[in-house]
């Protein structure tokens, strides 16, 4: 790892003005970053570490909405009972992320903002790699393996796959993003937080130069109580999603008054299947719709060689996922 | 003890990327080698003071910004009950208690860690030498075999419990997930726990 500079601001002022300086990042759990400077991905020349603003540690379940603290830790939200209450998909995308251990580290600002783990980007042997130098080209579209590439969302620069969990519960069910930069603070709906890749993939977030997020809200809605996260993996626990789901439901008597679907594990930036969420609402939800939602959700997929799985599996987590919550909704 | 250039433990080229690769690789095999010279001729003055309580006891000691927990621990304390498996976050042999939560010493920096309690695999027999129980589970039970990642397992394993995840095997096995043994001690780690739980519920 290469050496830099550290300073540990006090105050959020004084954090958004060290952060925005040429070379600058911000480092919270460290998980990510601590991981990508030791392999050479990133050399920032100073670290901002922001764990001294003990104010976003918090998080609280409201009657109207639920905030998080952007350097809560993930274990802390995933483990509290009225979180598991509220919002059980939520909590089991987290606690379905990662180890115990870094789960214990990681905060909910840097998970949202975790980077790809296409393994083109995190190894420095690949010359070309658009993400992580701009106009080198793509080694995954290059003729390389693209298992655990984006089938939804990809360009022609870049196919990495957004790797998280948590976010797809966010993007599902109309998260915001608070954020302080140095021309104040502003709220970000979280949909448009990530970029999509396009000709720019080195460009990740709207965040600008200094930008911290703070918090992230969700507005209670009922579908988050019917609520599941389904993760399909290569092993049972411990590793990054092949597909997943996460799903939320509100019944009127037979018919879906609301449902949230989000995808992970198959798209570029944390991703909404809003096409397959209309074809449900104000029908009724059994094994058909739920498969036709699941073959919707995958309607425009672009399918690499490597990656074409994650399509039929990716509508069987959909499909199961809904199927999981309607059974849970049947059973109270 | 003598301080290492951290660089010289990785290079800069994995060995799937070596083995794939033809000049690319050639090429970043150049440039890695150059910033290992670069990275140990680097003068080392930007070093930060930091005081840690650790095992109980308060230490003080001098080190880089990007100089690990574990780097810390092991290199400049000499305590080298606490081991580097991966390096990378992935394996758990590193695993130690930091204000009470079990993580990853080698994805934290120690300068991170300033102002903290850890606690260590060598902190954990009491004073007169007793063993923790989860150590004298680990050696009842066999739940091991060479050992390497055996301070890490226990850390975890004692964290597991403390935390409320080992309500049943299946659990357990979910929540000792971040500790890998390449032995394949599992089933005597997860017997072990159960030994415990059970112990400091009765």
């Amino acid at each position: 790892m290469k050496n830099f500079a550290y300073t540990r601001p006090r105050s959020l002022g004084d954090a958004t003005e060290a952060a925005g300086n040429d070379g600058a990042q911000i480092i919270a759990g460290g998980t990510t970053m601590v991981d990508l400077m030791k392999i050479g991905v990133l050399a920032p020349e100073t670290l901002v570490d922001i764990t001294g603003l003990g104010d976003l540690e918090g998080h609280a379940v409201g009657t109207d909405a639920l905030q998080f603290g952007a350097l809560a830790r993930m274990s802390k939200v995933a483990d509290d009972p009225a979180v598991i209450e509220a919002f059980p998909a939520l909590s089991e995308a987290l606690w379905k992320a990662a180890s115990p251990q870094l789960r214990n580290a990681a905060t909910l600002g840097g998970n949202i903002l975790q980077r790809t783990r296409c393994p083109y980007f995190r190894d420095t042997a690949y010359a070309q790699c658009n993400k992580r130098d701009p106009g080198s080209g793509c080694a995954a579209l290059d003729g390389g393996k693209t298992s655990h590439h984006a089938i939804l969302g990809g360009s022609e620069a870049c196919v990495a796959m957004y790797p998280g969990d948590f976010a797809q519960t966010l993007v599902a069910f109309d998260a915001q993003v608070m954020t302080r930069g140095p021309g104040g603070t502003r709220t970000i709906p979280f949909a448009e937080l990530h970029l999509l890749p396009g000709d720019t993939p080195h460009v990740e977030t709207v965040l600008e130069p200094g930008e911290i997020v703070t918090a992230i809200t969700l507005p209670r809605i009922p579908a988050m109580a019917n609520s599941h996260y389904l993760k399909a993996r290569d092993r049972e626990s411990y590793a990054f999603a092949a597909a997943s789901a996460a799903v939320g439901v509100e019944m009127d008597g037979d018919t879906v008054r609301d449902v949230r679907i989000g995808l992970g594990g198959v798209a570029a930036t944390p991703w909404r299947a809003r096409a397959a969420e209309d074809a449900l609402r104000g029908g009724p939800l059994n094994e058909e719709t739920a498969r036709e939602a699941g073959r919707i959700a995958f309607e425009e997929a672009v399918p690499l060689e490597g990656s074409a799985y994650k399509m039929p599996l990716g509508a069987d987590v959909v499909a199961g996922a809904l199927l999981t919550v309607k059974s849970r909704i049947g059973g109270e | 003890m003598s301080k290492r250039p951290p660089d010289l433990r990785r290079p800069g080229v994995s060995r799937r990327g070596f083995l794939q690769g033809s000049s690319v690789v050639a090429g970043s095999l150049g440039l890695a080698a150059g910033e290992v010279r670069a990275a140990a001729a680097e003068p080392t003055s930007d070093t930060r003071n930091i005081e840690i309580k650790i095992n109980g006891k308060t230490r003080n000691m001098s080190v880089e910004p990007r100089t690990t927990l574990v780097e810390a621990l092991r290199d400049t304390l000499g305590m080298t009950g606490t081991k580097i498996g991966c390096n990378q976050g992935q394996c758990g042999a590193c695993t130690v208690l930091l204000n009470g939560s079990r993580v990853n010493s080698c994805l934290t920096l120690a300068v991170m860690a300033e102002g903290g309690e850890v606690v260590t695999v060598e902190g954990l027999a009491d004073p007169s030498g007793d063993l923790h129980p989860m150590q004298s589970a680990f050696a009842r039970n066999d739940a091991f075999q060479c050992g390497y990642c055996t301070p890490g397992q226990i850390l975890s394993a004692i964290a597991c419990i403390d935390e409320g995840h080992a309500g049943n095997e299946a659990e357990i096995r979910e929540y000792m997930s971040g500790n890998l043994c390449r032995c394949g001690a599992y089933p005597n780690i997860v017997a072990a726990i159960v030994q415990v739980r059970d112990s400091q519920q009765g």
